[in-house]
């Protein structure tokens, strides 16, 4: 410190000479750079597994969607948005996005109520209790393909299981795979079947870390199983809910298997009845119209869908998560406003009186207590 | 310390540049070698042949092959139905042709469009195979004047049907009257259809399992249906030939004709067990579907006559890819699959019938019969079937995706019963405009 001290004070008496300049030496540099640099390369490998894997595919696909493109002659050319006009204007294009939002809450919903409702039997005392839970998993072990086999037989129109039961019963038959709504049922039933055990097992866990004194306290309290259920479960396993909708909600407007094999052309009907958009993006690019240009513009189009559904989602499930008990909000203006009128208050009272500090304490506190 | 901070800063930096150049060598890999591999060389290689449904290659006829050329392994996929194998097809062709079989089978429908591009097949050309085939199926086979792809079958159509539930029905059963009662040599789809209202009126079943079959095998007997001979659409609106087709179809589901069952549908499988439908279109490879959907059922028989004169419904082609690696060996091997000795075992496999002249002469093909079709001569009644064909019908670019819209047009008439006839025309139209072509 002292030596410091003698050196400023003779460069503040002499003139300041020029400094020799100072050299860096190449290790030193290294170290710089190290400091810098390596950060970024330790992460560096998820950035470049995005880049590959998720930017470039989005950038690409934009690119490819303003060229006239074919699948087997490749880029053609430049059209510009001629092809989100050429989609827009396909009403198939509609009804696919109509089917598919149908499909996801035919499937969505009741699954969750569904597995909501097993997860919940699933975790009161059971004899064999690994058995049943193990059990509910089954279904989605089974590959696609051989679910859409089973349901096909299930869902044939004329000789199919379900209608032949319907005879029985002296009623009409079903158009499986006629009528629209019924077959948005169909494949809403397969998703369905393969989805809802995986999802039992997600809330299961959840509900399995619910501290048990929550129930002993609500028993003690007179409390049924069924208030049980809504008043300590459910709150308790919020988040994972809102992960189950949310992954729930993305994987039903991606929907492609069941629809591709619910009949054999894959094509989602004669009239279209149940082509979600992902299989109108499959039939435009790689089916009759061979129009990678007009398929990458569908994938956009459906890109950012997704992305404002998830937003939604996103909101909706911020609020859910942060509500609770807690102090009505109160904006930040309100509050500085609220502070500024306690100051002036307090100014005033203190010019008064003569007592500044107190007054203004106590203001406060006031206001806070309201 | 402050070196070893170094050292780690180094091996970071090493870390995170190899995973970049990994990741680079992996994007910039692929270039295939060419010219390795030669047909006549040596060294063991392992070709594998792509097909679907059922060719009748079977392990005993592919460990044939390696027994004549030892060093020589022959591995088959097989896809399920034709849509996979053309989906996997054309997407790997898109992709530069890595992952693509030596050898890829290729359907009669897909091959319009496949021969805009025949510089991604190999010029199969070669002195050896000159005359093996009959003429219309080397022209479906030639590309811009160059033989991308080798013949295996054909599918010449008679009429299959119900023996038993004629007779139940009054009619005459035995091949030959049915023949007589079809119309015989000059056999109309009016005389069809009139045979149909005839059984219909003496049976519950239906009189054929769908329109679309029938709207098939009649597109097949039109030179042009879809796109004039230069390859340019004809707009659907404007195509009454077509037009008129799809109401005579769909007028003779109103006569109660058809059993409205989509084919290869759940629904159309068990049709068969059913007793659903009593007579279908029947190209010599639909004999294998009808027998191994008609477990417990016996009445099934083939009579020599097709309504329209003859007509040809699928066969396929060999081809072989550009890109593979060992292109020559590859082409020996298509030709030998493709050889009249070979495509007479295929038949007698799978029921293909062979698209080669000397295979069609064969005694073996000559005396070949069907047990399941009652013992039906189908060696010689295909082959006859096959003389008659008169029309090879030009398919375009877009035959495929245009036949798709009025597929779709009958079948929601017939099966999803969801619109009548002039809606559903109208429909197909805006689809038709949907293309975009």
């Amino acid at each position: 410190m002292a030596a410091l001290t003698t050196t400023e004070s003779e460069t503040g008496s002499a003139p300041p000479a020029a400094r020799p300049p100072r050299k860096v030496g190449f290790s030193q540099k290294l170290s710089r750079w190290d400091v810098k640099v390596s950060p970024y390369l330790y992460i560096s490998p998820f950035f470049i597994l995005f880049g590959l894997t998720g930017l470039f595919p989005l950038a690409y696909t934009a690119v490819v969607s303003v060229y006239d493109w074919n699948l087997l002659g490749g880029q053609g050319d430049f059209v510009g948005l001629q092809n989100y006009v050429d989609v827009l204007n396909q009403p198939t294009f509609w009804k696919s996005l109509v089917n598919t939002f149908s499909i996801f809450l035919l499937s969505a919903v009741p699954q969750v109520i569904i597995a909501i409702t097993l997860a919940a039997l699933l975790d009161q005392n059971l004899r064999n209790a690994t058995f049943w839970r193990m059990g509910v998993l089954v279904p989605y072990v089974v590959a696609p393909i051989a679910v859409s086999l089973i349901f096909g037989r299930l869902f044939a129109d004329q000789f199919g299981l379900i209608n032949g039961f319907l005879g029985v019963l002296g009623l009409d038959p079903v158009g499986w795979h006629s009528d629209r709504f019924a077959s948005h049922i169909a494949i809403a039933s397969m998703v369905n079947y393969r989805w809802t055990g995986y999802n039992t097992l997600i809330f299961l866990a959840a509900m399995q870390a619910v501290p048990r004194d929550l129930y002993e306290a609500a028993t003690i309290d007179g409390a049924g199983r069924v208030r049980q259920f809504f008043s300590v479960t459910v709150p308790q396993i919020r988040a994972t809910i809102i992960f189950v909708v949310i992954t729930a909600s993305i994987g039903g407007l991606q929907i492609f298997d069941e629809v591709k094999l619910y009949d054999v052309y894959g094509q989602g009907g004669s009239d279209r009845q149940w082509m979600t958009t992902v299989l109108f993006l499959y039939e435009t690019a790689w089916g009759n119209q061979r129009d990678l240009g007009r398929a990458a513009a569908v994938a956009w189009m459906l890109f950012l869908i997704i992305l404002v559904i998830g937003f939604i989602n996103f909101k909706f499930s911020t609020r859910i998560a942060s509500s609770g008990p807690k102090a009505p909000k109160v904006s930040r203006a309100v509050t500085r406003r609220l502070l500024a009128e306690a100051r002036s208050a307090g100014a005033e009272s203190a010019a008064r009186r003569g007592d500044q500090q107190s007054t203004t304490t106590t203001d406060t506190t006031d206001r806070s207590d309201s | 310390m402050h070196r070893s901070t170094r050292s780690q800063g180094r091996l970071a930096a090493t870390a995170g540049i190899s995973i970049l150049a990994l990741s680079l060598s992996a994007c910039g890999g692929g270039s295939n070698d060419q010219g390795e591999g030669e047909g006549t060389s040596d060294e063991p290689i392992t070709l594998t042949v792509a097909t679907f449904n059922d060719f009748g290659y079977t392990e005993e006829l592919l460990a044939q092959y390696t027994e004549e050329h030892p060093n020589v392994t022959v591995e088959q996929t097989v896809a399920a139905r034709s849509e996979d194998a053309r989906t996997n097809l054309t997407t790997k062709l898109a992709a530069g042709g890595a992952g693509l079989a030596d050898v890829e089978a290729i359907e009669i429908d897909w091959m319009p469009e496949l021969s805009q591009y025949p510089d991604l097949f190999e010029d199969l050309a070669d002195p050896e195979v000159e005359g093996r085939w009959v003429d219309w199926k080397v022209e479906q086979g030639t590309a811009n004047g160059k033989l991308i792809g080798y013949g295996t079958d054909i599918g010449p159509e008679a009429i299959c049907y119900r023996q038993d539930l004629f007779e139940e029905a009054g009619l005459p059963s035995e091949p030959a009257e049915v023949a007589e009662l079809l119309g015989g040599e000059d056999a109309t789809w009016d005389d069809y259809f009139a045979a149909g209202e005839e059984f219909v009126k003496g049976s519950d079943a239906a009189w054929y399992d769908v329109g679309t079959s029938i709207y098939q095998g009649m597109v097949n007997q039109v030179e042009a249906a879809y796109e004039n001979t230069d390859g340019t659409p004809i707009p659907l609106a404007d195509n009454s030939q077509v037009q008129d087709l799809f109401e005579t179809v769909t007028a003779q589901n109103e006569a109660g004709l058809s059993a409205g069952l989509e084919q290869w549908s759940d629904d159309w499988n068990a049709g068969f067990q059913k007793d659903a439908f009593a007579t279908m279109l029947c190209p010599a490879w639909m004999t294998g579907p009808i027998e191994s959907n008609s477990g417990g059922i016996d009445g099934w028989n083939i009579a020599d006559v097709f309504p329209g004169g003859g007509g040809n419904w699928g066969g396929s082609f060999l081809t072989v890819p550009a890109s593979g690696e060992n292109v020559e060996a590859a082409k020996e091997l298509a030709k030998w699959l493709t050889a009249p000795e070979q495509q007479t075992t295929a038949f007698e496999n799978a029921g293909t019938f062979p698209s080669q002249i000397e295979a069609q002469e064969s005694d073996t093909v000559q005396s070949f019969t069907n047990e399941f079709m009652n013992g039906a001569p189908v060696g010689e009644i295909f082959t006859n079937r096959a003389a008659n064909i008169e029309v090879n019908p030009y398919k375009g670019p877009n035959y495929f995706s245009i036949h798709t819209t009025v597929q779709d047009a009958i079948l929601r008439v017939e099966v999803a019963k969801s619109d009548e006839p002039d809606a559903s025309w109208e429909k197909a139209l805006s689809a038709y405009d949907e293309l975009g072509l």
